[in-house]
């Protein structure tokens, strides 16, 4: 039976690792996510689950009790924004390589540098190609309510466990902010050590005399060894982009134009489509769900089917180069966004709509 | 006290030569062998019955190349 | 009596008063011949094995020549990102109490890009075992300067020298520390000789004891030699740091049962 609260985004963050049986939480203060870290602190889940909670010295020392949980089968999170997510990127360059389960939430605020604690979605890039060095990528939820700031957390644990990977939810300060209904499911137990030497044998939880030791590590010196673990790596992105894409398709069907927008963005855009509608023009959205893997497929057939497509981002422009990719030159295909942490209003959205896609 | 007798077995592929251990004999039992290893490294061995087991030149050894025996006679 | 002892009765397993811990690998060592890592590794591992605590004890290599002391050490272990070891070990422990965790670092890792995870990691007495190998200098990356390195001595980054007004001054990370209330049991010790190994070893052992017992946390430094990067032989080498390393890094005890040593 789901338990139905009033909650701020962040706090369902928090609400919702201790009842997935999250074991442990590092992290360090940044606006707008700081409620995060507060949350946890007033509800003690020590005494509810044993799950602990510690805050760091920064956020390079939170990654990296991160990794050192993650590397123990353990589910593990931190949390920051934008400026606190940059410092982690090494951090999470070494959960790829060493392939290790966690969940790392980005409430991004308006960059670069400090920026602003207003929210934006300018760290697509960092987020979905690796804002890290090497080769990898990290599975990428968009959530665009408090509910899916709450969902998000389980099934972030579940796909990084299931692949061995780093999970992100890249939410935004105004999602973290606002108060939302949010139903909650029953709390689960954490992993006991028996189901980690079981479930996760990989870990390093002590060398028992019936197996060789654990190591826990991304270096390779190597060449010809690294450049296998690299093939290794790929071969999983690949079959995460085959089975874990996730989207909404709102008012598509008989849609001419499509907005392809996640998160705060996305919501601007369903009182677009209504107002839009209004006026006779048949819009749609698409609301990719997982920025990685990237919905390709199906935006590659929506490509097919109508005239436009109109990518709509608080940032400069950064999905709608995979937009782009994936729409393969078919349609014509403009980009509307804010930046500096301004969100877009509905009716500027239908105007540019109108200006680049329609009448463009 | 009763008298002990001891006696030493080094992993000469493994001696890096570094000579450390020499120095720690009480006894100047141990000297470095004008061999070489196949790497190339002169590797300690025992030159006399000196050598009264008291692991001296183990527990110094960086690469723990050397066992000690000891008896008492 | 004595003439019918033969080198073939000794040489008995019954005898034997010492051999490799198999708690070391089979692996030859990667250190330079002499180095101070090597019998830091085995001591470590021998005070792990006489504890019995092998299924229990989890390590932390960290970045530096030690990198790959999970290849040496025969223990479930964690290669940390360079400087974040007391981090990870701080999570470690958190999340599993009753384990024995021990992170192993170098003066680059440890008092250079590390400097803050030692420092919070100590100052949240964190039950954890910290070795610091000090070899005033980054040997792996080929002899550069290090947080440690000594006035006026040469590297691949102070080749004239270490020139303070330009280049710092040597950093006494373990004074510093000893500073914290979390810190328990702080000693500086050397690996050159036998009676400094057996000093190390009941400073290790005293340290894990220590965090059986959840006292707080326990702060090895070893001082020791680097003779590629200080570009003289291992004898010499440990002839140098006793007459240069030793009066600027002073052995023995600095904080015991968390009471600073006079």
């Amino acid at each position: 039976m789901r338990e139905l609260k009033l909650m701020k985004g962040n706090e369902a963050i928090s609400e919702a690792a201790i009842r997935v049986g999250c074991d442990g939480y590092f992290g360090y203060p940044i606006t707008p996510q700081s409620e995060i870290l507060e949350y946890l602190m007033v509800e003690k889940p020590e005494e509810i689950s044993g799950m602990i909670v510690l805050q760091a010295e920064s956020e390079l020392a939170s990654i990296n009790m991160v990794y050192a949980g993650a590397a123990c089968g353990k589910r593990v999170m931190t949390s920051s924004s934008s400026p606190g997510i940059s410092l982690m990127q090494e951090g999470i360059s070494y959960m790829a390589g060493a392939e290790l389960p966690s969940l790392i939430v980005n409430v991004v605020r308006g960059g670069p540098g400090l920026g602003t604690i207003q929210p934006s979605q300018s760290d697509y890039f960092q987020a979905t190609k690796g804002g890290g060095h090497g080769d990898y990528h990290i599975i990428v939820l968009a959530p665009s309510s408090v509910q899916e700031m709450a969902d998000f957390v389980g099934l972030g644990f579940d796909l990084a466990f299931k692949y061995r990977n780093p999970a992100m939810i890249l939410s935004d300060g105004a999602i973290g902010q606002m108060m939302e209904k949010v139903e909650f499911d029953e709390h689960q137990p954490r992993f006991t050590e028996e189901e980690i030497r079981k479930n996760t044998p990989w870990a390093t939880v002590g060398k028992t005399p019936d197996r060789e030791r654990n190591i826990i590590t991304s270096l390779d010196l190597d060449p010809a060894r690294q450049e296998i673990h690299n093939i290794k790596l790929q071969a999983k992105y690949r079959k995460i982009e085959e089975n874990e894409v996730r989207f909404e398709k709102i008012a598509c069907d008989d849609a001419e134009y499509i907005f392809v927008a996640y998160g705060t963005s996305s919501r601007i855009c369903q009182k677009a489509i209504q107002l839009a509608r209004e006026k006779g023009i048949k819009v749609g959205l698409f609301r990719p769900i997982t920025l990685y893997p990237f919905p390709v497929k199906e935006i590659k057939e929506l490509s097919k089917k109508v005239k436009g497509i109109l990518s709509v981002e608080m940032s400069a422009g950064q999905m709608i180069e995979d937009i782009r990719l994936a729409a393969e030159g078919n349609i014509k295909i403009e980009h509307f966004g804010k930046m500096g942490g301004i969100i877009h209003s509905p009716a500027e959205v239908v105007e540019v709509l109108e200006q680049k896609i329609i009448g463009g | 006290m009763a008298k002990v007798k001891g006696d030493i077995v080094v992993d000469i592929e493994r001696c890096k030569g570094c000579e450390v251990c020499i120095a720690a004999c009480p006894v100047n039992a141990i000297e470095m062998s004008k061999k070489v290893n196949s790497k190339g490294y002169h590797y300690m061995e025992k030159v006399n019955d000196n050598c009264t087991g008291c692991t001296n030149c183990a527990i110094v050894c960086p690469d723990g190349v050397i066992t000690v025996y000891r008896v008492k006679i | 009596m004595e003439e019918n002892i033969t080198k073939e009765n000794i040489r008995k397993k019954e005898n034997i008063v010492y051999k490799k811990t198999n708690l070391m690998t089979d692996k030859v060592l990667s250190y330079c011949p002499g180095c101070g890592h090597g019998t830091t590794h085995r001591i470590i591992m021998e005070v792990v094995d006489e504890m019995g605590i092998q299924s229990e004890t989890l390590g932390i290599a960290p970045v530096g020549c030690s990198v790959l002391a999970y290849e040496f050490m025969n223990i479930d272990m964690q290669e940390a990102a360079h400087g974040r070891a007391p981090a990870m070990a701080t999570a470690m422990k958190r999340l599993m109490p009753e384990k024995y965790i021990f992170s192993y670092q170098g003066d680059g890792d440890l008092a250079a890009i590390g400097t803050a995870e030692t420092i919070h990691a100590c100052n949240r007495g964190e039950n954890i075992t910290i070795i610091f190998v000090n070899n005033g200098i980054y040997g792996m990356t080929g002899g550069q300067m290090a947080p440690t390195t000594l006035p006026g001595m040469k590297s691949s980054t102070s080749p004239y020298g270490r020139d303070i007004v330009t280049m710092g001054n040597p950093l006494k990370i373990t004074e510093l520390i000893a500073q914290l209330p979390g810190t328990y049991f702080v000693t500086r010790q050397a690996v050159h000789t036998p009676a400094n190994v057996r000093k190390t070893k009941k400073a290790i052992r005293k340290a894990f004891e220590n965090q059986k017992l959840k006292k707080g946390l326990s702060f090895v430094e070893v001082v020791s030699n680097c003779s590629s990067g200080w570009k003289m032989t291992p004898v010499q080498a440990n002839k140098w740091m006793v007459e240069n390393m030793f009066p600027f890094y002073p052995l023995g005890d600095i904080k015991v049962d968390r009471e600073l040593v006079k």
